[in-house]
């Protein structure tokens, strides 16, 4: 017989050794640092300045061969820390109250929120904000800055266009497209072919105006032809196949010098035109009048969106994004409607091409990197897959911000730092709001439902297991 | 009576490994069939078959008298054949009433008598119609699944293991709702691993072996053979 080392804890003591921060109760036993590291406002605050102070770091001035460590004697060793350790200050104050008086901030949100509640579901109200919305996106840009009205064309105007797109793969049919961008830039350098501009040209040349339905089909045949093997595959896959997709037209578009120009781009695209009826007007190198052209068609594609979303087609989508066998066990044709939305993308991309290219009158391979895929991607997850709204206000909020950033003088920003942002951002929105700042409505319920542990959130398609 | 259904010599293949191994199978109009067999033994890629979601390498499938076995899977649902797939499968984030319609996709028109049979078969759907798919329980989900085929008004109907994973009680109540939709005229051929009481539902049965047919007769005959009982019934030799 032999005789335990250690006796048998008796039931109901503490178990030895197993003392963690995350276990609850601080018994008197522990250290004044341990109650301390236990203090949930305590760790709350740690957490608030070291995410400020990341931040510091990340805008403040970089580092040089010389002096490497510059980046944050220059950050943190500066005036300008105060800024964020009262900012940190700030938000911990902020999180801490809404803690304490959770039930109360909880009473006044829903007194605040009652009226909007009892008045979103009514259409005329719903229609009439959508009017004042509208009147603000005219009138407005009149009154900004040239700087600004540039950034309301080439920075939001056409990545709200290119994320409305996307949203169709991506939001409604749950199709993962990494190489969105490819689409864009066959539209845009289908612009540069049809109006001449391009090293192998026709004998005529066209119109801007006459090849946006050319470089619109040129994307829905490239769509078309990419989806038609690919859409058979399963979700993973055909991002996969997509990804190689855009590097592929990327690679093209930069060593096929003599019909591209290759890595130079092409150059003296014009601007588009009207010669009708003894009217003639010619959008020039000012921005407004691309704006304004721009929110005409966005506002034509957002309608024609809205209703195809609520048509049987767009119920076909969903039941797709839902369940692809069962979408085709009730009679569904899978293939075609997954085609179908994707070339509904891209060519809504190809039509975002041509207005830049038109615009800048100037494009390269450059310009169409996979990084702006997966850009237009974020603008898409951010504002909420699926919704409208959500890829309207996600690419106008996000392309807008980096600029706000650049601008102000506390924030040092700079572009190539986007990434790091856009990552972070995506980071918190992932914990704190998966559906997106302005989910649709059957989203929201689905990663509600997942939350509760019925079916799963997957970030695109939803079931792709095969049954045997 | 004539066969509605007939399976003649059905090779199926995934990728290298064999599935199915010269399945012959016909379904009569108004029958019950039942397909018996142990994990793996074919019964789901039988119904796969069937409703076009996998290609034979041989061999044919034929209604009517027509061949379907090259025929897209959307299209087999229009020509009559609807399909409760294994494991239910309804779109949870969509209500019960969305479930039903998509069920409908292939047909146009006014869907409100189809939806009252359905709700008529199954009252508890009627109560959880704005409710999401997801939130039913397991037996209100092949209810549900169910009533999903039947609004494409399907002339047969394949039925992928309808008691898994359910209470006694619910799978009897589904098993009676299956005999209501046969004398209501829809012939059902019925994949079971519950092979006892899908024996006594059924009029004839198949049962399949490493993807194989090794035995077909009636049920009852089926029910009374020793080989059965022993394999299939959890009987012990005698």
């Amino acid at each position: 017989m032999t005789t335990p080392l250690t006796p048998a804890p008796t039931p109901g003591a503490p178990l030895q050794g197993t003392d963690s921060l995350l276990l609850e109760p601080s018994g008197p036993g522990r250290a004044p640092w341990q109650r301390l590291l236990a203090n949930e406002d305590f760790r709350r605050a740690v957490g608030c300045l070291a995410g400020f102070l990341v931040l510091a770091v990340m805008t403040g001035p970089s580092g040089s061969q010389g002096a490497p460590t510059s980046g944050f004697t220059g950050s943190l060793f500066n005036l300008r820390v105060f800024w964020f350790v009262g900012l940190a200050a700030v938000l911990w104050g902020a999180m801490t109250l809404r803690r304490r008086y959770s039930a109360a901030v909880k009473v006044w949100n829903d007194k605040a929120l009652a009226l909007p509640r009892r008045l979103l579901p009514d259409t005329r109200v719903r229609y009439g904000a959508y009017f004042v919305l509208l009147v603000f996106a005219v009138v407005y840009p009149m009154h900004i800055s040239g700087f600004w009205q540039e950034v309301a064309v080439q920075q939001i105007g056409v990545y709200v266009l290119l994320a409305i797109g996307l949203n169709v793969v991506v939001g409604y049919a749950g199709l993962l497209d990494l190489g969105y961008v490819a689409f864009y830039a066959i539209g845009a350098y289908s612009a540069a072919f049809w109006t001449g501009a391009m090293p192998v040209h026709l004998p005529f040349h066209l119109n801007p105006f006459w090849t946006i339905p050319l470089a619109i089909l040129a994307a829905m045949l490239a769509g078309v032809i990419l989806g038609v093997p690919t859409l058979r595959l399963r979700g993973d896959y055909l991002a996969i196949v997509t990804l190689g997709f855009g590097e592929i037209i990327s690679i093209v578009a930069q060593n096929l010098t003599s019909i591209t120009g290759g890595p130079g781009g092409v150059l003296g695209i014009p601007h588009f035109s009207v010669h009708l009826l003894g009217v003639h007007y010619v959008w020039g190198l000012g921005n407004l009048p691309y704006y304004y052209l721009l929110l005409g068609f966005v506002v034509l594609i957002l309608i024609f969106f809205h209703s195809l979303e609520n048509s049987r087609v767009g119920r076909a989508w969903t039941a797709i994004r839902e369940d692809e066998v069962a979408a085709q066990a009730s009679g569904i044709n899978v293939l075609k409607y997954k085609v179908m939305a994707f070339s509904i993308g891209a060519s809504t991309a190809g039509f975002a091409g041509v207005m830049t290219a038109s615009q800048v009158s100037y494009i390269e391979p450059a310009d169409f990197t996979y990084q702006l895929s997966i850009l237009i991607l974020v603008l898409v997850i951010f504002g909420g897959m699926g919704s409208l709204p959500g890829a309207v206000v996600g690419a106008a909020v996000l392309q807008w911000f980096p600029q706000f950033l650049r601008l102000h003088p506390l924030f040092g920003f700079q572009q190539q730092d986007l990434y790091i942002y856009l990552g972070a951002l995506l980071v918190v929105m992932m914990i704190f709001r998966p559906e997106g700042i302005l989910p649709s409505k059957r989203r929201k319920r689905e990663i509600g439902l997942a939350e509760h542990g019925v079916g799963s959130a997957d970030a695109m398609t939803t079931s792709t297991a095969e049954v045997q | 009576m004539t066969a509605m259904l007939r399976l003649g010599g059905v090779d199926v293949r995934y990728g290298a490994i064999p599935a199915l191994r010269g399945v012959d199978i016909e379904v009569r109009e108004g029958e019950i069939v039942a397909l018996l067999g142990a994990n793996g033994a074919g019964k789901t890629t039988t119904l796969r078959t069937i409703s076009g979601l996998v290609r034979p390498a041989k061999g044919y499938v034929a209604l009517d008298g027509k061949r379907i076995d090259q025929v897209s899977p959307h299209r087999i649902v229009a020509l009559g054949i609807g399909h409760v797939p294994e494991g239910r499968r309804i779109f949870p984030r969509m209500t019960v009433l969305e479930n039903l319609e998509i069920g409908a996709y292939r047909r146009r028109g006014d869907l409100r008598s189809d939806l009252q049979h359905i709700f008529g078969l199954f009252p508890i759907l009627e109560q959880r119609r704005e409710q999401n798919g997801g939130t039913l329980s397991g037996g209100e989900q092949q209810m549900l699944a169910i009533g999903r085929a039947l609004m494409s008004r399907p002339q047969l109907l394949l039925l992928d293991e309808p008691s898994m994973g359910l209470a006694p009680l619910v799978v009897e109540a589904i098993f009676d709702i299956i005999e209501r939709i046969r004398d209501e005229g829809t012939t059902i051929l019925l994949v079971e691993q519950n092979a006892a009481q899908a024996l006594q539902l059924a009029d004839r049965g198949y049962v399949l072996e490493n993807g194989s047919v090794v035995m077909a007769d009636d049920a009852e005959a089926l029910l009374g053979d020793e080989r059965v009982r022993v394999a299939y019934l959890g009987e012990g030799a005698a």
